[in-house]
């Protein structure tokens, strides 16, 4: 109001003053309950935020809690007189080239199960499987002077039993269990086995190396394929595409494949990779190929908007001193801007890593108990593994599931934790 | 020869071209007749892709033309006269013979194969050696060619530039190609699937009882209604009511609240929320939050509850959504013009006073868009619902009962047989379609809101 001849407004200006009363008992009132209801719209947000976290270590500890298990096992001991059982055998037998044929013939499976059976009579069904004896081929393979010796193996048990030494089950396995710990019968070790071994029936006897070389094979793929294709598409679309409608038509399918739900690649691949163009069912070269069309769009993004951090003060100096708009990019812009697509890769391929949808799809779900040997080979991969495992029915496999799921964490927080030290090494704040 | 060796054989005669491509550019500096309108490089560059590129195209279109014309000089040999009129059968035993000549020792089950086999290595071997000679020929005459054009003044950098061009622009057509790629396998399959059963009845039927057969029933069991519910009722009603609350107050109290240090560290944990892979969140819901709602159901008196409740299955997947939701809320707060907030605060309106009548309706456009995306990705999630939610196809809205969702059902129908014939199979390329279609008109609503709204305040 800067018009001088209004009393009025001055008036009722002052009458206001004089009514609001700061210091009243209504207004200390209305105050507080201001304050208050401040208060807890704070601690309602604090509280959201606290909820999420320990949602997040719930989970963290329940998969801990029960997967910590999977990575012990229990065996049982043994004793087996291979001088005898075995007629003689020498050490050279088992050496070279031949050894596992050489093996074969020595009927390892009889004599194990022999000595199984003079041990433990009539608990022998009960604590071993019918696949323990392998454990004592690969130990002569590894070890061949024991062929001569007259000496205690351990053996792994049954999953029944591995189960009664880690926490509670059937009364019968457990007293068996206490009568094997009593006679210095039975140890728990780490499971290398799990860390070295393949799927199978029982699950004591299981591992994921199948499952992570599988993964890993299909990563290698996707990262062949989408990193460069979309570090290539980045450089088009954000430096030398013409402003017109294929490039309109180029920017929305990238936007929205990065928005599909990832069981509709799945189908692509099943219709496109699998029937159209017939290539190996359940290979980890499809499955490369579906991951690699999921994650292109992100490394597209990433790539985008690290190039677009790039300042034009560096093109202009580039483009001053003679160089062709080629030699500016692959010069200068994509150096400077690569710590940021590394990062977006990462992050993409630590995404393709947990996804398992899509790899139902194209049939890598399959029963493997040997790990993939190639491209084109049958595999499979830990997160697939993840979800046949938590689908059977066997209880032994609960603390396998979830000792996988340990594993597949370990490697997802790592490929994030580097992506966050790359972005805070090498980014540059221009 | 074998297609790697082929690789191999042009990658070296490429390296050699560009070092002869090079040395002879070297020679005209080192004369110093005249300067060099490009880098010796450029030219190295130029002819070994003039070396390469030709034989390149020409394998590739060799490769797909070779096999019928080994075919037909096969056939063309009276020893295959006699074989049978019938194509199918005679394509087996054509398919059987190539596999005996490419891998010999192996059994035959024809007989007329094994008689074949000798005359397809014979053939295979012709046109291998055929195509082998005319590789090397072009490989050499596309680099005799660029070499001859190499002179001072030849502006050889921008001839390779523009084969950069072509290569980034093909990079980018990649993105083109996945898409129509998705859209033509998701309709053509549907397409058939549409032929056996009436659109009408899958749109619009209550009963989803898919069943095992090849011929085509009344259309009574594929009615896609209680699969659309459940899919809304998990990802749209239970899942946002758990993330839009939480995924606000979050943003809200890191943005506004927080500080610094407490931010740097609230920050990460909620990223680690959102990278915890789908198949973890399933057997989470599954082992862990299914069954203590399944005992929490039974505790107060509620009798039909199942350890495959939607409640599980839609809590655990509101969980993974509270980052996304937070962060899309993150964004859209920040955009509101800080004169709008500071205006507010100067009037003496409180911190909660703000947010609730400044900061959050400003957002609001912003706020929807994020949610709408949400819901997006919430009904294609397909991993949770799998492992958590169950494969009765019930119409109910009670939370402790079983529902099944699209995601759930297509892999159900895809993981059993894959006999690309029956409705059975077809069905999930038709509950695909809808999905894809769905989560399309999703995401381009909510990027025009979100749109419009930066739009309104720049």
């Amino acid at each position: 109001m800067n018009n001088p001849a209004s009393p009025a407004s001055s008036e009722t200006a002052m009458i206001g003053s004089r009514s609001t009363d700061w210091h009243g008992e209504a207004m200390q009132k209305r105050i507080a309950r201001r304050y208050a209801a401040e208060r807890r719209f704070k601690y309602l947000g604090l509280s959201a935020i606290v909820i999420s976290s320990l949602f997040l270590a719930f989970l963290l500890f329940v998969m801990i809690g029960n997967g910590i298990k999977g990575f012990s096992t229990t065996q049982v001991a043994v004793p087996i007189d291979f001088a005898s059982a075995t007629g003689g055998a020498s050490p050279d037998q088992i050496r070279g080239e031949d050894a596992e044929r050489a093996l074969n013939s020595l009927d390892i499976s009889g004599i194990v199960n022999t000595a199984i059976e003079i041990e433990y009579g009539a608990d022998a069904a009960d604590i071993f499987t019918e696949n323990s004896w392998t454990d004592v081929r690969d130990a002569l393979l590894s070890n061949p002077d024991m062929i001569g010796e007259n000496t205690t193996v351990w053996l792994t048990a049954k999953s029944e039993i591995d189960r009664a030494a880690k926490d509670d089950t059937d009364e019968k396995f457990e007293a068996l269990y206490a009568k094997l710990k009593d006679a210095g019968k039975a140890q728990s070790g780490f499971n290398w086995g799990f860390l070295t071994g393949a799927d199978g029936t029982d699950p004591a006897r299981v591992g994921i190396w199948g499952a992570l070389k599988g993964s890993i094979i299909t990563m290698l793929v996707t990262l062949a394929l989408a990193f460069p294709v979309g570090v290539l598409a980045a450089v088009y679309l954000e430096e030398y595409a013409p402003s017109n409608r294929i490039t309109d038509f180029i920017e929305v399918s990238i936007n929205n494949l990065a928005a599909v739900p990832s069981i509709i690649f799945g189908l692509l691949g099943l219709v496109v990779f699998l029937s159209w163009l017939e290539l190996p069912r359940s290979s980890a070269l499809v499955g490369g190929l579906v991951l690699a069309l999921m994650t292109m769009p992100v490394i597209v993004i990433a790539g985008r908007n690290s190039i677009k951090s790039v300042p034009p003060s560096i093109r202009e100096a580039a483009l001053g001193v003679g160089a062709s708009p080629v030699q500016v990019v692959f010069h200068h812009v994509l150096p400077l801007a690569l710590p940021g697509i590394m990062t977006g890769t990462i992050i993409g391929m630590a995404r393709a890593l947990g996804e398992t949808a899509p790899l139902l799809m194209i049939g890598m779900r399959a029963f493997l108990t040997s790990p993939p040997q190639g491209l084109t080979d049958p595999s499979t991969v830990l997160p697939v593994q993840i979800y046949l495992w938590s689908d059977e029915v066997n209880r032994g496999f609960v603390e396998k599931t979830s000792a996988a799921i340990i594993v597949l964490l370990i490697f997802l927080l790592t490929m994030n934790a580097f992506a966050i030290y790359l972005r805070n090494r090498f980014e540059t704040r221009w | 020869m074998t297609g790697p060796a082929i690789l191999l054989l042009l990658l070296g005669l490429g390296l050699i071209s560009w070092i002869f491509g090079r040395a002879k550019a070297n020679r005209f500096i080192t004369t110093g007749s005249k300067n060099l309108n490009s880098l010796p490089n450029y030219h190295g560059w130029y002819t070994a892709l003039w070396a390469i590129v030709p034989a390149l195209i020409f394998v590739a279109i060799w490769s797909s033309v070779s096999p019928a014309l080994v075919t037909d000089s096969v056939l063309s040999n009276p020893a295959a006269a006699e074989l049978t009129d019938n194509g199918f059968q005679r394509g087996a035993i054509l398919s059987e013979a190539r596999a005996i000549a490419n891998n010999p020792g192996q059994k035959a089950f024809n007989p007329e194969a094994e008689q074949l086999a000798p005359l397809y290595a014979q053939a295979q071997s012709y046109y291998d050696i055929v195509g082998t000679l005319a590789v090397i020929l072009l490989c050499f005459a596309g680099a005799a060619y660029a070499f001859i054009r190499i002179r001072p003044d030849f502006r050889a950098r921008k001839r390779v530039e523009q084969v950069v061009m072509i290569v980034l622009l093909m990079a980018s057509l990649i993105a083109i190609i996945a898409t129509i790629g998705i859209v033509a396998s998701l309709i053509f399959e549907s397409a058939r699937f549409f032929g056996m059963i009436s659109p009408i009845d899958f749109f619009f039927g209550t009963e989803w009882n898919p069943k095992n057969t090849s011929v085509a029933g009344d259309g009574e069991d594929f009615g896609a209604i209680p699969l659309f519910w459940g899919t809304i009722f998990i990802g749209a009603i239970i899942a946002m009511a758990i993330a839009i609350p939480f995924g606000l107050m979050s943003a809200v109290y890191l943005t506004q609240y927080a500080r610094p240090n407490v931010r740097k560290w609230m920050k990460p944990i909620l990223e680690v929320l959102a990278g915890v892979p789908t198949v973890v969140y399933g057997y989470f819901a599954a082992l862990t939050v299914a069954p203590a709602l399944r005992d929490f159901a039974a505790a107060i008196g509620i009798s039909n509850a199942t350890s495959e409740s939607a409640l599980a299955a839609g809590l655990v997947m509101g969980v993974m959504i509270i980052p996304f939701v937070s962060s899309m809320a993150d964004d859209s707060i920040a955009a509101v013009p800080s004169s709008m907030r500071d205006g507010s605060l100067a009037m003496g309106a409180t911190k909660s006073e703000t947010i609730k009548k400044v900061l959050i309706p400003a957002a609001l456009p912003g706020v929807v868009g994020g949610v709408l995306l949400a819901v997006s990705r919430a009904i294609g999630e397909t991993m949770i619902v799998v492992m958590a939610a169950g494969l009765a196809a019930n119409l109910t809205a009670n939370p402790f009962a079983s529902v099944t969702t699209v995601t759930t059902q297509i892999v159900q129908l895809l993981t059993g047989d894959s006999d690309f014939n029956s409705p059975k199979v077809l069905a999930a390329f038709a509950l695909g379609l809808t999905l894809f279609v769905v989560t399309l008109l999703l995401n381009l609503v909510a990027l025009h809101i979100v749109k419009r709204y930066r739009e309104a305040y720049e």
